[in-house]
């Protein structure tokens, strides 16, 4: 197979096996987290579910001082790679393009200086957040294959696509061929592991802020 | 210097003064040539004196399955520039297109250039090589397997001139009809260069003959033989547009204001990415102008597969095939397993819940 062939085939059949394989599996995650339903609750409402659950899926962004003030380390480090992460994906005009032959829709590009820069940013916090997760015993103990197996695919396409567009050691078609590659990789991983948070967590914050509602506290 | 040389015995300085090149003229050519190879100055006398001394090259020239587009381009030079000189001065002793002689003559010609030259003579071949029938495209009833096999075997080198020859081309493209192959894939024996492109560029072919001819040696090649010279930098890298792509500006389509302003044409499907070859550089035509200067984008034609990679207008970040029917299905499909699973668990709790029988003290008493 050529390097012409491989990004062919990336950018054909592999795309469309990751592309199924990432939407049936958050499909099918999501949906078996809606069916399992609660129970009903006995108690009086205090107050009201939905909007107090809405609010708290956008609330719960920014972190309240105290909780700010534990763990401002693992905080601010993770808000870094997150935006870093969604600044590389979002805005670099090559992926515009995936989104728009996908979605339809598209959106201004930032100059790939910018994005050259946010990825080596969010490369090397990532590798910090990996030798705190490593080095802390609690974070140690808490973590397992699940968390590591995340933190490789995550940032595995930042890596090749870094590499890719400085076109270094390979040629270009193997490149960017690798890159994509590696983009699946994740795609396949995604709805079975702990990245599924992306999703879950605007139920969870939502399902948080519908308690405390019921209850009549504030969340 | 006698007048009756023959032609054959001239060397290559000879030739030139033959034909009016002042040594000036030559030096000044010399030293371009170095520049465009990389090569330090102190090289320019050894190229000089190299080609002074070179002894005509026997070249044979080999059209398989081709269009000839690769001759006219190497033969059609606008004006008589010392490049097309030098590369009229090779002893092209075969070649179908150019030749005067047809038949028996003809074939008669290559097996004596062969004879004379074994081990000599550079063999240089554009298109590719039908493996499925050799009925495919045969020479004077000779399969073009059998006449690649027959010449290669004496040739001091091969080059492939085209991406036909040295990659498959468009022959090759699927659903390839003819079981066309590249020259790599069928000798393995000799060293191959290769020229690739659709089609090549001029100034490249003289440059791999000027350096055969200076140094007896094939040029550095790349993983896919091409001499790192020439193909050793994409075209987006060297690309005069470059500046637009890094800034996010990009012409839309053919006819918009970005287009008009010269932006990057990555969104119209530029291939310059992943596309090795000089074009951005020495350019076309004496050095006018190449296909995005025009105004197009790149179509990648020296890269093997260029006619199978998707798309001339899709961007290379663009999927090839339609992702939004596949999501929308898996979307479906995720969504019904989902639910499906959800309801079975549902099922089987009601299930138990009913079979649950609560235990009694007569029960517990048994």
């Amino acid at each position: 197979m050529t390097e012409t062939e491989l990004l062919t085939w990336v950018r054909g059949p592999g795309f469309q096996i990751a592309t199924i394989i990432f939407v049936l599996g958050i499909m099918l995650r999501l949906f078996e987290i809606i069916m399992l339903g609660r129970k009903a609750n006995l108690a009086e409402a205090k107050g009201p579910e939905m909007s107090s659950g809405v609010r708290t899926i956008f609330t719960r962004t920014l972190p309240d001082a105290s909780t700010f003030k534990r763990s401002t380390f693992t905080i601010t480090t993770g808000y870094i790679f997150h935006i870093g992460l969604f600044v590389v994906i979002f805005l670099y005009a090559p992926h515009i393009l995936l989104f728009k032959a996908v979605l339809g829709i598209s959106w201004p590009a930032l100059p790939s200086t910018v994005i050259d820069a946010t990825a080596v940013i969010t490369i090397i916090t990532l590798v910090i957040v990996l030798v705190h997760r490593l080095k802390d015993p609690v974070k140690r103990f808490l973590s397992n294959f699940d968390d590591y197996l995340g933190w490789f695919v995550t940032i595995l396409p930042l890596v090749t696509g870094y590499i890719a567009f400085h076109r270094v050691g390979m040629s270009a078609p193997a490149l960017i061929a690798i890159h994509i590659l590696s983009v699946e990789l994740l795609m396949i991983v995604f709805p079975f592991t702990k990245l599924m948070h992306m999703f879950t967590l605007v139920l969870a914050r939502w399902y948080n802020g519908a308690i405390s509602g019921y209850r009549g506290v504030q969340s | 210097m006698t007048k009756d040389l023959s032609r054959k015995d001239k060397t290559l300085g000879e030739a030139l003064r033959s034909q009016g090149i002042s040594r000036r003229s030559f030096l000044k050519f010399c030293a371009a040539t170095a520049s465009m190879m990389a090569l330090p100055p102190s090289m320019i006398p050894t190229i000089a004196h190299a080609l002074e001394k070179a002894r005509r090259p026997s070249v044979i020239w080999l059209s398989f399955q081709e269009c000839t587009g690769c001759t006219e381009s190497l033969t059609r030079a606008h004006t008589a520039t010392i490049e097309s000189l030098i590369f009229d001065s090779i002893s092209l002793d075969y070649h179908h297109t150019l030749q005067a002689a047809a038949g028996h003559a003809a074939e008669a010609a290559r097996e004596a250039a062969m004879e004379e030259n074994d081990g000599q003579y550079l063999v240089v071949v554009d298109g590719s090589i039908p493996l499925g029938n050799p009925g495919y495209s045969t020479i004077a009833g000779i399969s073009n397997y059998d006449m690649l096999i027959d010449t290669a075997k004496g040739a001091a080198a091969i080059i492939t001139v085209g991406t036909c020859a040295a990659f498959g081309g468009i022959p090759h493209a699927k659903p390839n009809p003819t079981g066309a192959v590249s020259v790599s894939d069928i000798i393995k024996d000799k060293p191959i260069i290769n020229v690739p492109g659709c089609p090549p560029i001029p100034v490249v072919i003289t440059g791999v003959l000027t350096h055969f001819l200076t140094f007896g040696t094939i040029p550095d090649l790349d993983n896919l033989g091409r001499p790192k010279t020439f193909y050793g930098q994409s075209i987006h890298d060297r690309c005069y547009r470059r500046p637009f792509y890094d800034k996010g500006l990009f012409a839309e389509t053919f006819d918009d204001e970005g287009a008009r302003k010269g932006w990057c044409l990555y969104k119209l499907g530029c291939k310059g990415p992943t596309t090795y070859n000089a074009c951005a550089t020495t350019k076309w035509n004496g050095g006018v102008s190449f296909p995005i200067e025009a105004g197009h984008p790149c179509l990648g034609c020296s890269e093997p597969d260029f006619w199978d990679g998707g798309g001339f207008y899709k961007a290379i970040s663009m999927p090839t095939e339609n992702i939004t029917k596949t999501a929308i299905y898996a979307a479906a499909a995720g969504a019904a397993a989902g639910i499906a699973i959800g309801a079975t668990g549902r099922m089987k709790k009601a299930g138990a819940r009913k079979a649950h029988q609560k235990v009694t003290i007569d029960d517990l008493e048994k």
